[in-house]
């Protein structure tokens, strides 16, 4: 039976706690609203983009000509994985859940017997990571400095990954992030960028392709455009990822603070009872004495 | 029978800017300056570093933009660009400073011809806009 200076202690330790979380909580919840306007306000861009480079990929002729970006080198031997993952922890699942897909593909492709690369982005992904994987990580980037997800820290990575491509360091290359469906749901994705993969409802760009005039011609459009579209995409998946990492935050704080409030009552009717039973303990004693004289 | 038309200049963290009512917009295309009025072809094509010029009934709206895309169909115009500046507040030293690490990387001996050709674009562009 813990004594009563030791209840007050832990109730006062608890409630600065739950002060912590609250606060927290209404941190990530006014950047969770910043982050979710700019990952909404991004993503016409990134349609766009697709949709240009689906009807331009369409039209493609020469198959055998066109860029690798879009075909892949022919070969599927080392993939290269980019994890996308936040720079900072408390926030419920959410790294956990994009290192826990990350890995099951890992295994997979260890299976395969396929060469593995790892760029991780964010420290917790790194941290996470290195454990198993040290080997295979060969470049660990974070953005802690910048505060607001901009393009050109997307660009930064995107330039890196084209950079290894060129050198032929790797054949194929997945990013992996967290979407962003609501406050409390996020999805851990896989997403292929090199080569490029199409999306399902592929059969739409056949009707969808109208007669464009393209100038200069298509091919050499598509090679501009392919090494642009790895940074939009690695930039959406930025997007996501932080408007997820706030909204996970979000929910795992206010299940902390709720927690801490329960906690905090346990704890009271503990100690008012043992106040109580000190109390009562003296009146027994204070009568039994009385009534022996 | 109007002669106006709808355009959108995106950049990827926002929607940058849109009108409903152009009559004209004159973007810097890869081979040359193009004037698009309404009901223009279906058209896609990149642009080089170069100044947008936008045509609405009574005002005209010049942007300066390093890359991009444009796409015209259906009379929509769309501009996906990753650096665009509003003439209005493009800043003398933030023109400078592009113009110097402009000069710079074309120092740089591996440059292919292509990208050699866009950085001096970039340069005389950037300054026809200081000197103005």
């Amino acid at each position: 039976m813990p004594s009563l200076d030791d209840l007050k202690k832990r109730i006062t330790s608890v409630k600065s706690t739950q002060k912590i979380t609250k606060a927290m909580k209404m941190v990530a919840t006014a950047k969770l609203r910043k982050a979710q306007e700019n990952a909404e306000k991004g993503r016409p861009y990134s349609e766009r983009m697709n949709n240009i480079i689906l009807n331009l990929s369409g039209g493609v002729s020469d198959k055998e000509n066109s860029s690798k970006l879009l075909v892949g080198t022919g070969k599927d031997d080392t993939h290269l994985c980019v994890v996308l993952t936040a720079d900072r922890g408390l926030c419920g699942g959410f790294n956990t859940n994009i290192i826990k897909k990350a890995k099951s593909h890992f295994e997979d492709l260890k299976k395969q017997g396929k060469n593995l690369k790892i760029i991780t982005v964010g420290m917790k992904g790194y941290d996470q990571l290195k454990r198993n994987y040290s080997n295979q990580i060969i470049e660990k980037i974070t953005f802690k400095e910048s505060k607001n997800i901009n393009y050109f820290d997307a660009d930064k990575v995107g330039k890196i990954v084209l950079e290894k491509f060129e050198k032929e360091e790797f054949d194929v290359c997945h990013i992996f992030y967290n979407q962003f469906k609501n406050v409390m749901i996020q999805i851990p994705q896989k997403q292929q960028i090199i080569p490029l993969q199409k999306e399902e409802n592929a059969d739409t760009p056949e009707k969808d392709n109208l007669n464009y005039e393209f100038e200069p011609d298509e091919d050499e459009i598509l090679n501009n455009l392919l090494p642009k579209n790895i940074s939009t995409q690695i930039f959406k998946a930025m997007l996501e990822n932080s408007a997820s990492e706030q909204g996970s935050r979000m929910t795992a704080m206010d299940n902390a603070t709720r927690n801490a409030g329960e906690l905090v009552d346990k704890l009271s009717i503990e100690y008012n009872r043992s106040r109580q039973a000190a109390i009562t303990k003296e009146l027994i004693e204070i009568i039994s004495g009385a009534e022996s004289l | 029978m109007s002669e106006e038309f709808k355009i959108e200049i995106v950049n990827p963290e926002r929607s940058f800017f849109s009108s409903e009512n152009v009559t004209e917009v004159v973007v810097p295309a890869f081979e040359g300056e193009m004037g698009i009025l309404k009901d223009h072809i279906s058209i896609i094509s990149f642009l080089k570093p170069g100044i947008i010029k936008i045509f609405s009934k009574n005002v005209e709206e010049k942007f300066y933009v390093d890359d991009g895309i444009v796409e015209f169909k259906d009379n929509n115009l769309s501009v996906l660009t990753s650096s665009i500046f509003n003439l209005k507040d493009f800043d003398k030293s933030v023109i400078d400073k592009n113009l110097s690490d402009a000069e710079k990387s074309l120092e740089n001996p591996d440059l292919d011809d292509q990208k050699k050709f866009l950085i001096e674009q970039k340069i005389e562009s950037l300054r026809s806009i200081s000197t103005s």
